[in-house]
This record gives structure tokens, C-alpha cells and sequence, in this order.
């Protein structure tokens, strides 16, 4: 167990390395000046150059990588082109939101996909089975924005039960956080959670089909024993590797979400960092997302390293 | 055990030494291919203290005949007939009947220990759950005492440890051991084993044949014993039936059955086939053929049997024209105990007369 964590954290800490150099390169080889983007109209050469100097941009680009790292790995992102704040500072005032959104919105997901999905495996070809796959057939196809602009008009237009647009955080009125919280995670749950019912179902079914299952009925175990201890117990082993990647997923920022009901978390401000060709945010933002999702891919292994036997150091 | 009479003899259904009484057992299932009739009149019986080995090729219906009993295969298939066991038809009881008898009267074991325990539980967890499930343990604690008892019974090294462990932990022999160790937690009247030793290797196999055949002396539990092996058969078993198509198409006591086979089938399976017209010489053939351990052809799919025999599309005897378009009932043939030797074939008496394998 623990000679499996110190692997898998070094594995980890490899990987974060590459893909900074890879978004360093990327961001630094995307075309567009940041500098000229940032004066705009009130461009002067000596201004220009002075202002290169300052960011550091006058540099050999190993030189700029490794300054960038450098300061990295003590948490200074370096500062916004754009808005002169720290990086570092930006992405915490954004993580809150991001963060209530996306396990909101696995949460939405796995209380759609574990009795819907299981359900449906349990009756295959029944009528639950039938509009369980037609539902998620939809949930996966229908585009984000276009969901979550009829979740707004009906709930929060014609209903109107929840706030349109806009983030509440949790310090400053806990109920309102919620509200502001459902309408953005039904919409991002809707669509994880129509991929994790597919998954779900398949899952579950193969675990039916699973020997041993004949073996626990042929005990005389009660149907409700064989499929907790039996069935489910071992078709969701899978569906942790999933929803763990549902879960980075989400947490990169659902940007067209975030865009949609003006929040304002991680996606967004990504986004802004391409438009302005803010280096210092947009290198954060990915370098960020990269941690993630790598920390989320090492709790996922040891977690299913808990869960499934079979799997060890 | 609460019914120690032995009468080894087929008594009627209700009959006290009788442990299972089959009769005219059928399994029907509607494919896309159309119905298949995968037990097609199946009967036979088991006394206490009793092994009945089940033989036949793949796909016989070997499996599905004991699923059926206990009510284990896809909801969709159709079981008629009756099985009596202990006196109550098996077939005729609810789910919820059924569950009290599975694991508690009727102990299962199945063919392949690397699938048929659930790789994710603990041995203990899986050997508790149905002494639990059946009210025959207190608690927790008084259940995995006894799971440790039952595993010390079936020689199990260090069976306090190996409740804690994980199948994948252990041995082919030990986990099929385990297995057997579940399938007599509920000390049954009657044990199925379906080919619970294929998977073994030869040293393991007869470790476990002699762990059942000593808990049968001791405890007069009846034994049904499927296998491809005839030498397990031969070794164990005190009657043999012979299932080709879904049909008994031979059975008697072992010594009756291996000494003087009556359906061609069987003389296969054993090893030599001498053909009637070489018997007679009429063609000029020799009158002995090397063994033929292989048996020409394959079964029937159970969606297709033939209108007359179902053995006669590779039956080498093929006797006359009734064969192909009337079915030989399962008539008595020479036999040299109490217990009736029987044949479905139309030349098994003449047959008998030649000796296998000469
Ligand atoms: N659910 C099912 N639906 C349709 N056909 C089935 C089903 N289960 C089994 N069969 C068919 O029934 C026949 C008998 O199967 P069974 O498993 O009983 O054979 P077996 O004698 O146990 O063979 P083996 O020695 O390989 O275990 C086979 O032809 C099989 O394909
Ligand atoms: S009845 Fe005819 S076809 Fe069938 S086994 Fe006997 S001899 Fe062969
Ligand atoms: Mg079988």
C-alpha cells in the first residue's frame, strides 16, 4: 500500500513536471504578444521594451521556464499581465466556485447513474431499461449551453424556483449557495451523469453474468444480499475509475457551464487568460488542471487499491 | 443427520433412504434459433450415502439438469417434470422455499474454483454470509468460529488465517476446497458437484475425492458427482448415468456399466466400439478395432436433435431403420445387481455380448 503510494506519487510528480514544459512551450509559442495586446493603443517602443524586461520575456525561453518553475514549486504562479494580481491569488478566489460546481455536479451524476443504471441491468429490454437508454442517449448528445438554457428558462424564468446566473459563496449565505449551486450542477450532472449510467449498466450487467454470483445464489443468500455483496460490490470497482475522471474533468472548469450561468470559476478565467494572452494565468490554470487531475488519478489507484484485493504494491 | 437410512435400491418418490428422486426432468429454452430442448426427460434417484456420477460430452445438458433443480438458471427457461427432495418437489416450490433449501440441504459445488468464488470478499466473509443467511451460527463471531471448523474439514492448512485472505491468495486446490468447504457449511443431505475437480491437477483431485467420499461415510450425505473423467467414476462413484442429448441414455451400477455397456455411446466413451457386422464377419471386416477413445462427430445442438435416436447421426451400430425415426426407449439390459442396469438403444442386449475393448 504505502510502496504503491510512494510509486505512484513519483510517477505523479514526473508527469506534472512534462506538462509544464509542454504548456510553457505551448503558451509561449502561441502566436500574439502579450505586451502589445496589453498597451493596446498607447504603444511606444520604450514602454514596450521596459515592460518585456519587467515580465521577463526578454529572456531565453530555458531561462524563462526555469525561473517560472522555480518559483513555482514555491506556489508563486507569477503575476497577471493583465491585472498585475498574483496568479496564485486568482486561481484560490476561483477554486471555491469550481470546486462547489464540480462535486456538485458528480454528486447530481451518481445519484442519476448507480439506481438508473442498476435498474436497468437488473431488467434488460424493460421499460425503465428502454428510457434509461434513451435519456442518457440524449443527456450525452444535447450540447451543455443548450441544456443549461432551458434549465434557466424553465426554473428560473417560468418557475423561476432558482437564481439564473451567478456564484454566492458558501461563507457569505450558505442557503443561497445552494440555490445558486442547482441549476449549474443539473446541467453538468445531467451529462455526467447520462455517460455514468451507460457505464453503470454495463457494469453491473457483467457482474451478473459473473460465476460466483451463481455460487452466492446457490447459498440460499436472500436476492438483496447477492446483489449488494455480489453484484454491486464488484461492478462498481470499475465505476470509481470513471467517475474519478468525470471528476478531474469537471474540476478543469466546465467553461462553457461556467460561461452560461456566469460563474466565475477556474474555466473562466482560463478563458480570459487566452483572450488576453495573459502567460503568467493561462500557465497557472493548466499547470493547475494538470495537478488535479493527477492527484485525482492517485487517489482513484489507491483508493480502487482499497477497494479491489486483487490489486496490490 | 437427521435420516440415516440407506437403502441403496431405488425406492419410490417419497421413499426413506431416497435423498432426491428425479423424474421425467425437461429444460426448454426458446433461442433465436428456435426451442432447445436441453433436458428432455430426465429421471433418477439418490440415497443417502449414495454417488450417482453424471458422464456425457460437452453440452449434454450435464449442467443445465442440476441448475434446474434448484432453480438457478435464466428466468426464461422452462422446467417441467418433478424432483423430490426428501419428499418435496423441488420444481414445485417458490423462490423463497427454494432459498431455504439451497447451501442448507443441497450443498452446489461448481467446475471452475478461479471463478466461482467472488474475488472481491474474504474467504471468512464468504463462508459466513450463508451460515448467517441460514440461522446456523449465533453471530458473526460463532459464524467464523464454525467457517474455521468447516475449512480444518476439508484440510485446509491454517484455516483461522485463510478467513482473512482473498481467493486470488490461494491455490486452484485450496479454493476449490473453500468451495466445498461453502457447499457443506449447511451439512447437506445432498452434494452436487459439477465437475469440481476438471480444474485440478491429478494429486489435488484425488485429495478432494477422498475428502468427499470420507464426509459422505461420516455424515450419509448423497453425492451427485458430474465428470467428463471416467476413472473419477469408476473410483468413486456406485452408479453411473451416461447423458447424451439431453437424454439418460444409459445407466446401472458402475460395475454393471463399465463391465458390459449396452449403448454404443457409452462403449465410446469407454474406449472400444466393435461394430455388429464385424461381430457377424459378413463384410469381411476384422473382428477387433484398435480404441477408439474419440467418438466420431459431434452432439446435436440441442435446437436440432434428430426425430429417431439421438445418437444415431455418429452411431457406427446403427442397427436398422427404427433407429432413425423412433426413439429407443430406456429398456432394461443385462445387469448383475439390485440395482437395474438399463440402456436407450435398440441393440443393447446384442451389443453386450461383445466385450469392450476386444
Ligand atoms: N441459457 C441457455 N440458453 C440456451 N442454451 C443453453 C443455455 N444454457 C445452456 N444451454 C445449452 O444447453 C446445452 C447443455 O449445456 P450444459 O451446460 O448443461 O452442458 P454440460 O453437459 O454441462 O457441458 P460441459 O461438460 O461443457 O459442462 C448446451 O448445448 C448449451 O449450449
Ligand atoms: S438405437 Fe440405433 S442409432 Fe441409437 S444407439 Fe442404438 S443402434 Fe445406435
Ligand atoms: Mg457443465
Amino acid at each position: 500500500m504505502t510502496a504503491l503510494a510512494v510509486r505512484r506519487t513519483l510517477q505523479a510528480v514526473v508527469v506534472l513536471l512534462g506538462v509544464s514544459v509542454v504548456t510553457f512551450a505551448l503558451v509561449h509559442l502561441v502566436p500574439g504578444d502579450p505586451v502589445r495586446l496589453a498597451l493596446g493603443t498607447r504603444f511606444d517602443q520604450a514602454t514596450y521594451d521596459a515592460l518585456r524586461e519587467r515580465a521577463g520575456l526578454d529572456q531565453p525561453l530555458v531561462v524563462q521556464y526555469l525561473q517560472w518553475i522555480g518559483r513555482a514549486v514555491t506556489g508563486d504562479l507569477g503575476v497577471s499581465f493583465r491585472s498585475g494580481d498574483p496568479v496564485t491569488a486568482l486561481i484560490l478566489e476561483r477554486l471555491p466556485a469550481t470546486l462547489s460546481l464540480a462535486l456538485a455536479s458528480i454528486l447530481v451524476a451518481l445519484l442519476i447513474a448507480v439506481p438508473l443504471g442498476t435498474a436497468s441491468a437488473l431488467r434488460p429490454r424493460s421499460f425503465v431499461d428502454g428510457a434509461a437508454t434513451v435519456l442518457s442517449q440524449i443527456g450525452i448528445s444535447v450540447p451543455e449551453f443548450w441544456m443549461g438554457i432551458m434549465l434557466i428558462l424553465l426554473f428560473a424564468g417560468t418557475l423561476g424556483w432558482f437564481p439564473s446566473s451567478g456564484y454566492v459563496p458558501f461563507t457569505e449565505d450558505p442557503a443561497l449557495w445552494l440555490r445558486s449551486l442547482v441549476l449549474p450542477a443539473v446541467t453538468t450532472g445531467l451529462v455526467s451523469g447520462s455517460v455514468l449510467t451507460r457505464f453503470t449498466r454495463s457494469s453491473v450487467l457483467e457482474a451478473l453474468g459473473a460465476e460466483h454470483v451463481r455460487t452466492a445464489r446457490a447459498k440460499g443468500l436472500p436476492p438483496r444480499a447477492v446483489l449488494d455483496w455480489h453484484v454491486l460490490r464488484n461492478a462498481l470497482l470499475p465505476l470509481v475509475t470513471v467517475t474519478g475522471v468525470q471528476l478531474a474533468y469537471l474540476l478543469s472548469g466546465v467553461v462553457v457551464v461556467e460561461i452560461v450561468f456566469a460563474w466565475p470559476g477556474l474555466g473562466q478565467l482560463a478563458l480570459q487568460a487566452v483572450e488576453a494572452r495573459d502567460y503568467p494565468v493561462l500557465q497557472g490554470a493548466v499547470l493547475l488542471f494538470a495537478f488535479v487531475f493527477l492527484l485525482l488519478n492517485l487517489v482513484v489507484d489507491l483508493l480502487y487499491s482499497r477497494l479491489d484485493p486483487r490489486i496490490s504494491a | 443427520m437427521t435420516d440415516p437410512v440407506t437403502d441403496p435400491v431405488t425406492g419410490p418418490a417419497h421413499g426413506g433412504g431416497t435423498v432426491l428422486d428425479v423424474r421425467d426432468l425437461r429444460v426448454r429454452v426458446d433461442t433465436a434459433r428456435g426451442t432447445a430442448d436441453i433436458v428432455n426427460g430426465l429421471s433418477y434417484s439418490v440415497a443417502a450415502g449414495e454417488t450417482v456420477a453424471v458422464v456425457g460430452e460437452s453440452g449434454s445438458g450435464k449442467s443445465v439438469s442440476v441448475l434446474a433443480l434448484l432453480g438457478l438458471l435464466p428466468g426464461h427457461a422452462r422446467v417441467s417434470g418433478t424432483a423430490a427432495f426428501r419428499g418435496r418437489d423441488l420444481l414445485a416450490m417458490s423462490e423463497a422455499e427454494l432459498r431455504t433449501v439451497r447451501g442448507n440441504g443441497i450443498g452446489m459445488v461448481f467446475q471452475d474454483p478461479m471463478t466461482s468464488l467472488n474475488p472481491v470478499l474474504t474467504v471468512g466473509r464468504q463462508l459466513t454470509e450463508g451460515l448467517l443467511a441460514h440461522g446456523r451460527a449465533g453471530g458473526r463471531k460463532a459464524a467464523r468460529a464454525r467457517a474455521a471448523e468447516l475449512l480444518a474439514d476439508v484440510g485446509l492448512p491454517d484455516p483461522r488465517g485463510a478467513l482473512d485472505r482473498y481467493p486470488h491468495e490461494l491455490s486452484g486446490g485450496m479454493r476449490q476446497r473453500v468451495v466445498i468447504a461453502i457447499a457443506l457449511s449447511g451439512d447437506p443431505a445432498l452434494l452436487i458437484a459439477d465437475e469440481a475437480t476438471t480444474a485440478l491437477d491429478v494429486t489435488v483431485q484425488a485429495q478432494i475425492l477422498e475428502l468427499v467420499a470420507g464426509l459422505q461415510r461420516e455424515r450419509g450425505t448423497g453425492v451427485v458427482w458430474i465428470t467428463h473423467d471416467l476413472g473419477v467414476v469408476a473410483g468413486t462413484a456406485d452408479r453411473v448415468l451416461v447423458m447424451y442429448g439431453g437424454r439418460c441414455v444409459e445407466d446401472g451400477s458402475v460395475d454393471d456399466v463399465f463391465e458390459a455397456p449396452a449403448h454404443p455411446y457409452t462403449r465410446g466413451l469407454l474406449g472400444a466400439l466393435p461394430a455388429l457386422h464385424d461381430e457377424d464377419g459378413a463384410d469381411g471386416a476384422p473382428a477387433e478395432r484398435p480404441d477408439l477413445v474419440a467418438i466420431g462427430g459431434t452432439p446435436p445442438p440441442p435446437t436440432d436433435l434428430p426425430p429417431g435416436c439421438v445418437f444415431w447421426p455418429r452411431c457406427p451400430v446403427r442397427g436398422d431403420e427404427r433407429c432413425a425415426t423412433e426413439q429407443p426407449p430406456l429398456v432394461p439390459v443385462r445387469g448383475s445387481g439390485p440395482v437395474p442396469h438399463r440402456a436407450a438403444t435398440f441393440y443393447g442386449e446384442r451389443l453386450q455380448q461383445t466385450e469392450v475393448g476386444a
